[in-house]
């Protein structure tokens, strides 16, 4: 590991390195064994606070209990996600592209869709759907999902767009394309993959906000975990929280690890088709997108 | 109009709330977030994994799952955070900390090789580089992203309507379920006070992107 900040260390450095590295290492350790014998005093790891993740009571099985997280609740969950998912991502690339037409009058409607579904929070719109519309649980969420993940969508797409040099669509008019045909053929399907770490990291964004059905009365993952814990007793709550937690980094990072995947790969054959990878990068943090994408995390 | 009218105070109160939170959790974020970044990019191992380890943590669990854990699950070991405001301002802070790290992370990871080198070569250690060189220009690059991540911490205080908090969004719940026939204005309501805090923000954002683009 080099960096420019500092120098490949020298012997001195080194040392110095070690020692700081080592002190800060204890500091860690000192602070988890803390925690942990906080913990134990609270008989945090004795069995009656686990053993509903093995050997439930109530003459339930652990089978029951695990069903009920892993397929019930993470089922509810990915299937509000995948319904909402393509949803979104058709609506936005129909916004993109309403928003990038030549009819200044016409991009209008699209902008404004757009700014207000971006600057609203998910919950409200769902609480919309729930509350002013009068639709189930299930609807709701998915329709919260939908509309803000649309607008988001439609500003990666938009950014991915712009950031095509001007060339490709004046070659496509060269060559007789009509405007519907250039984007078609040429334009989107440069700007989709320009963006694709971008839109796989807002499709995480968009599995994350699903927990939100929690709010409204979707009964998901985290509904599953406080359901097992009335059932079973709230001492149950650590375990559970650690089946459930562990189940969504599991999802989540490996979505968010595709996301870096595609990037190298996508900056590996940007290099090579002569598209300045500078100019992508650049595009995908106007987005507030890619892999670090901040500013659309809930 | 006549029904956010007669509500206007419980309007008012959320909308005090939101702004409280966001502005309480966005100083706290900030403060941690630039710790964490400086962790990040320092050269013991030892720290820049413990960084590591709490962004992508928190970047992958989701900010009602952070709420559930201090609500629901930290009491069952002895910590009671106090309940309602404190317990938000702790949850959207550990999580706005992680992408407050990631955005000045990157921007000082946007500033030029030659600055970092050309302060190296005069010299200057580790901590004058970073701190004279390096992360004066990377503010300047941070500041749009940061503001993103602000609007973002504004609209996930929403989050907190879940867990005993009537901010913004709990307000305006409690108006729709009052009147369900106007429920829709009643959201159009919180909406729009929304709006008022986030467009403005995020063309704020947009100006000063541009702005520092030009500079470079």
């Amino acid at each position: 590991m080099s960096s420019v900040l500092y120098d490949q260390p020298g012997p001195r450095a080194r040392r110095r390195e070690r020692i700081g590295s080592v002190a800060g290492a204890l500091a860690l350790i000192v602070l988890l064994a803390l925690a942990y014998r906080y913990a134990e005093q609270r008989g945090l790891f004795g069995a009656d606070r686990w053993d509903v993740l093995y050997d439930p009571p109530k003459n339930q099985t652990a089978e029951d209990v695990w069903r009920s997280m892993v397929v019930v609740g993470l089922g509810a969950t990915l299937r509000a996600a995948v319904v909402a998912a393509p949803l979104a991502l058709v609506l936005g690339l129909v916004l993109a592209m309403w928003r990038t037409t030549r009819i200044g009058w016409l991009r209008a409607p699209a902008t404004v869709v757009i700014e207000l579904f971006r600057g609203l929070p998910v919950l409200l719109m769902m609480l919309f759907a729930l509350l002013g519309f009068g639709w189930d649980a299930f609807a709701a969420v998915v329709f919260g999902l939908t509309v803000y993940n649309m607008a988001i969508i439609a500003e990666i797409l938009r950014a991915g767009l712009a950031s095509l040099p001007r060339g490709q669509s004046e070659a496509a008019a060269a060559i007789g394309l009509s405007r519907w045909q250039t984007m078609r053929l040429v334009l989107l399907p440069q700007a989709v993959r320009t963006m694709l770490p971008s839109l796989v990291a807002q499709l995480v964004v968009l599995l994350k906000d699903s927990s939100l059905g929690f709010i409204v009365g979707y009964p998901e993952l985290l509904k599953a975990m406080q359901n097992n814990a009335q059932y079973f007793g709230n001492r149950y709550y650590v375990a559970l929280f650690v089946l459930g937690a562990g189940t969504y980094l599991v999802v989540n990072l490996s979505l968010t690890r595709l996301a870096v995947w595609l990037q190298g790969r996508s900056a590996r054959t940007a290099g090579r088709s002569g598209t300045d990878p500078a100019l992508t990068a650049a595009a995908a943090a106007t987005a507030g997108g890619g892999p670090g994408g901040t500013g659309s995390a809930v | 109009m006549d029904l956010i009218a007669d509500n206007l105070p419980a309007y008012l109160n959320g909308f005090r709330l939101t702004l409280q939170l966001t502005l309480l959790a966005g100083a706290l974020a900030l403060v941690v977030g630039t710790v964490l970044a400086a962790l990040r990019v320092s050269p013991l191992p030892t720290l820049r994994g413990a960084a590591v380890a709490w962004v992508e943590l928190l970047r992958n669990t989701p900010l009602t799952l952070v709420f559930f854990f201090l609500v629901f699950v930290a009491p069952q070991f002895g910590i009671l955070p106090p309940l309602g405001f404190w317990t938000a301002v702790i949850a959207l802070s550990a999580y706005t900390s992680a992408f407050v790290c990631e955005a000045v992370r990157s921007g000082i990871n946007g500033v030029p090789v030659g600055q970092a080198e050309a302060a190296r070569a005069i010299g200057l250690t580790f901590g004058q580089t970073l701190g004279l060189v390096v992360l004066p220009q990377a503010v300047r690059s941070v500041v749009p992203p940061l503001i993103n991540v602000l609007i973002a911490l504004a609209k996930n205080t929403s989050v907190a309507a879940g867990f005993a908090v009537v901010e913004l969004t709990a307000a305006g719940r409690r108006v729709a379920l009052a009147n369900p026939a106007e429920a829709i204005q009643a959201l159009a309501g919180v909406a729009v006070f929304y709006l008022v805090l986030t467009i403005p923000a995020g063309y704020l954002a947009g100006v000063l992107e541009r702005k520092v683009a030009f500079a470079r």
